[in-house]
């Protein structure tokens, strides 16, 4: 009786999905059109997705398929090596909603937030960081996110390597332990608890971790956004199709400007520190530039 | 007369084999009572070894007289079954199967093929024992069982583990799997999300599965194990995303864990102890495998055993190589970062290490040493010597003394300009300091390229021509800057890596090495891509192995002359082996199905546009799609 119900209200969402796309289009409804808009996303990654949908991607998916009058359907794939080839690339679904604005594995849309790595510090406990070069990095205990993923630095990783102070990094992984709710959550729960005296975290993962610590953290981004050696803190984030699917891409850069009063307000309300200026352009399949020499 | 000789040294009976030496003797006889071995025992003299065995004279392995003097093997070989992934516990991958000669080879024919259903990377090889095969298949890791018996008939049962699906985005290099091993009637092997499975040999029924690994931490198993003493030794994947490698043994009767050894961490952690006696004063002292990182990064530090085990009964030592250190950037870990890039020996019952080597310190090539190590005794230098052989990714074959851990010698065996030598002192490589990687720095041309001057396809010795035939590749590698990739949610920098041919024309070779004099005796030379394929050598003085483009070839043991040749539907990256089928006949198996790190830019999904795909292989692999497809092929031929 209980399923049964569900099962009528599921129905029943899906019509109206089906009556504002009729509403919010204003014209004819074609078959296509109908059809689901189906992202590839990671289905236990706090903040970014969750399979229960609580993540900001999952909000910027749910704004995307209700702008263009879809349903929406999920193709869940945890976020790793050969992401893009098993989703996008077997042609499971359609969109990636997190990508670097200059991703060569996808064609990208125009970039809809630029965030930045930043410091996050236990509030007065700890001196507010800023600078890589500030002198106090050389006595403390920096916890940093790393791949061992071949051939791949984190930025704050390496600069900290750059400048002598390997030794003071302790490392925990991107993924995290999978087994948990929110696998990247374990580097800011180590500042909190005094494990690190600070830790270099990606903005959207500290912004919204910060807000569920147990005690009161600050988060600062690290300043300049490139640093002496060459090294980028910042990066554009953009939406991601598969190359060659223009239109899709088209009509997502669309979403992306009519709706970009929206979309800052979901990044606000996950607190995702955010940097100025985003480009206004699309840039898809383009190489980013060689960084140092 | 010739049973007794046999037995003796693979089932390990004289370490308290018990049942299972009792099964395996059964198993054994019962293969041999239908074939005809006597004429091979006098071909090639091998009767007399019985005699030295049972001599009692702890120094004595068996001999094979035909061969170089002093010659002897540190386990009997494979005679008719295939029953661990090496072929035997020496690693030798020889059979003493004859009836496959240099002169009739030209005759082999197809027998039966059958696909196995998983266009993946087919890496390892086949066990055969009961007159029964079992091949593993890539993930999702189903063992299928063929009735030798009737070859050309139905399956005799496929066992299904269905491993964690989210194992197949954590592995790094296609979901391959290595291959099984036979032991106290049950087939047993790893799966892909680092559980290891045993099987009923005969029922296809599951013995017992136990988790070795977590997937949710990013480890995999893609090697295959080894039963020693009635224990399986098993060795961890995943040091891409910052595992820690280790080495543990599971009861053969019912999987649970007797001992685990890290490769890094403190001495305890690895399992260091008084007994612990590396050769060389850069490999001792007081918890290295700690105090070689900075603070904590050994908890992160690869270091994974993704490749062979090979074990020595007279001191009851396992050995095995280790994987490169993590994190990847060698700017964040000063220091040697022990045990990454090490040959390691340890005891079979109890994990304890007793000595370790490591090759590279401080590693910036990505340069794993998970390589086979051959074990053979043989004169060396004017007295003979109890020897370990490991052709290593480095470009070089190290040859030490398996005693002691004592370093003989370290010959390049492909063109490499990392280092110009190892000195047998300090047991230290001459390094080329231009040739280091780092952030920033452009480094061009540096030979091997990371995937090495072989990669973890195992060679194959031969007793009686006393030559290494080891698989290799020809390649080199640009390191230029950095550029944004992305992991889970997070931007980040990658190296761009770009592989191409090295000098001379040619990107693959069989190379038939003399461990002895440390030369190149003959070669095969492989134009278009790297050997990617193990190698099998037989008493008939063939040697069988595969290419990327599909030809699956047979040349002569003493000269390279190639002898036959058979077109494939799909890449070779597996491992050829023999048996002698129920009829007493001598077959030989090959996988066709290309995959692995560099035969995955085969497959439809890599773009073969980038040549910085595929972490920079994709260079080096141009027109593979022109050559080979995916496949999912098992072979036989014979006569």
């Amino acid at each position: 009786m209980f399923s049964a119900c569900k099962g009528a209200s599921r129905l029943w969402a899906t019509n109206l999905l089906l009556v504002v796309g009729l509403i919010g289009g204003f014209r004819p409804l074609r078959a296509a059109e109908v059809s689901p808009l189906r992202v590839c996303a990671d289905p236990n990654n706090l903040p970014f997705s969750n399979s229960r949908g609580e993540g900001f991607e999952n909000a910027l998916a749910r704004l995307v398929a209700a702008d263009l009058g879809r349903p929406l359907r999920y193709f869940w794939e945890p976020q790793r090596r050969g992401f893009i080839r098993t989703t996008l690339g077997a042609g499971n679904c359609d969109l990636v909603i997190g990508v670097p604005s200059r991703y060569e594995l996808v064609d990208t849309t125009r970039p809809y937030y630029r965030s930045t790595y930043v410091f996050v510090t236990s509030t007065g406990r700890m001196p507010v960081l800023e600078s890589l070069d500030d002198p106090r990095l050389r006595v403390l205990r920096v916890g940093v996110q790393i791949t061992g993923e071949d051939y791949e630095n984190p930025p704050p990783a390496q600069a900290l390597a750059l400048r002598g102070l390997a030794g003071n990094v302790r490392g925990f992984p991107v993924y995290g332990d999978y087994s948990k709710p929110a696998p990247q959550r374990s580097i800011v729960d180590a500042v909190a608890d005094g494990r690190v005296d600070a830790a270099l975290v990606w903005g959207p993962l500290a912004g919204y971790f910060v807000r569920r610590a147990a005690v009161p953290l600050t988060v600062t981004p690290v300043i300049p956004g490139t640093d002496r050696f060459g090294l980028p803190f910042t990066f554009e984030i953009a939406m991601g199709v598969r190359h060659g699917n223009a239109r899709l891409r088209e009509q997502v850069d669309a979403v992306i400007a009519r709706r970009s009063r929206e979309i800052r307000s979901i990044l606000a309300r996950f607190g995702v520190p955010l940097v100025e200026p985003v480009a206004q352009t699309t840039t898809h399949g383009q190489r980013v530039a060689k960084v140092g020499k | 007369m010739r049973l007794d000789a046999q037995v003796a040294v693979p089932s390990g009976s004289s370490r308290g084999g018990g049942e299972h030496s009792v099964q395996h003797l059964k198993a054994l006889m019962r293969a041999w009572t239908m074939c005809v071995c006597g004429c091979t025992c006098i071909a090639l003299g091998a009767c007399g070894r019985q005699t030295a065995s049972s001599g009692g004279a702890p120094e004595s392995s068996p001999a094979v007289p035909g061969a170089p003097p002093g010659l002897r093997l540190v386990a009997e070989v494979s005679n008719g079954d295939w029953l661990m992934p090496l072929g035997d516990y020496g690693a030798l991958r020889y059979s003493m199967l004859d009836a496959i000669t240099a002169a009739n080879v030209k005759n082999l024919r197809l027998i039966t093929s059958f696909s196995t259903g998983i266009p993946n990377g087919h890496e390892g090889q086949p066990v055969v024992v009961n007159d029964t095969m079992y091949v593993v298949t890539p993930y999702p890791n189903n063992l299928i069982a063929v009735d030798l018996t009737n070859p050309t008939g139905p399956l005799k049962w496929v066992y299904q583990p269905n491993p964690d699906r989210r194992a197949v985005g954590i592995a790094c290099c296609d979901v391959v799997n290595r291959g099984a091993v036979y032991a106290d009637g049950k087939i047993i092997y790893n799966l892909l999300d680092a559980h290891t499975v045993a099987v009923d040999a005969a029922t296809g029924t599951e013995v017992w599965r136990t988790r070795v690994g977590d997937i949710n931490v990013g480890e995999t198993i893609t090697g295959a194990p080894l039963v020693v003493n009635n224990k399986v030794i098993v060795g961890n994947s995943g040091g891409e995303l910052g595992v820690r490698g280790y080495v543990a043994a599971l009861d053969v009767n019912t999987g649970k864990e007797l001992w685990r050894a890290f490769n890094t961490g403190p001495d305890a952690d690895v399992k260091i102890g008084p007994n612990f006696r590396p050769f060389y004063q850069k490999d001792q002292g007081r918890d290295l495998g700690a105090t070689s990182w900075p603070s904590e990064q050994w908890k992160l530090g690869g270091s994974t055993v993704w490749g062979w085990f090979s074990y020595d009964p007279a001191t009851n030592l396992v050995f095995y190589g280790t994987g490169n250190p993590g994190v990847w950037n060698p700017d964040l870990r000063p220091g040697d970062n022990k045990w990454s890039s090490s040959i390691i020996a340890r005891d079979a019952d109890t994990g304890e290490a007793r000595w370790a080597y490591q090759i590279t310190a401080h590693d910036a090539w990505d340069y794993d040493e998970i390589m086979e190590n051959v074990l053979v005794d043989m004169e060396y230098q004017g007295r003979v010597r109890k020897l370990l052989i490991h052709p290593g990714r480095t470009g070089f074959v190290f040859v030490l003394d398996r005693e002691t851990g004592e370093l003989l010698s370290a010959e390049p065996f492909q063109p490499i300009n990392w280092a110009t030598g190892f000195d047998l002192k300090s047991g230290r490589a001459m390094e080329d300091p231009s040739k280091r990687t780092g952030y920033g720095r452009i480094t061009q041309g540096i030979c091997p390229s990371s995937t090495g001057a072989k990669e973890v396809v195992p060679s194959a010795f031969s007793p009686r021509t006393g030559l290494l035939y080891i698989p290799a590749h020809n390649t080199c590698m640009d390191y230029e800057g950095t550029e944004a990739n992305y992991i889970a949610g997070t931007p980040y920098l990658g190296a761009s890596v770009k592989m191409y041919p090295g000098p001379g024309g040619y990107q693959g070779e069989l190379v038939a090495w003399d461990p002895a004099t440390a030369k190149k005796i003959w070669s095969v030379k492989e134009e278009k891509f790297p050997v990617y394929s193990g190698v099998l050598a037989t008493a008939g003085d063939v040697v069988f192995y595969g290419t990327m483009d599909r030809w699956f070839k047979a040349v002569d043991a003493r000269t390279g002359a190639e002898l036959w040749k058979f077109q494939t539907s799909s890449g070779i990256v597996g491992n050829p082996i023999t048996f002698r089928g129920p009829d007493g006949k001598q077959y030989v198996v090959i996988y066709s199905g290309i995959g692995g790190w560099m035969g995955a830019v085969a497959f439809p999904t890599i773009s073969e546009d980038d040549p910085e795909a595929a972490l920079g292989v994709v260079g080096a692999m141009t027109d593979i799609k022109k050559y080979s497809g995916p496949g999912s092929t098992v072979y036989v031929f014979g006569l």
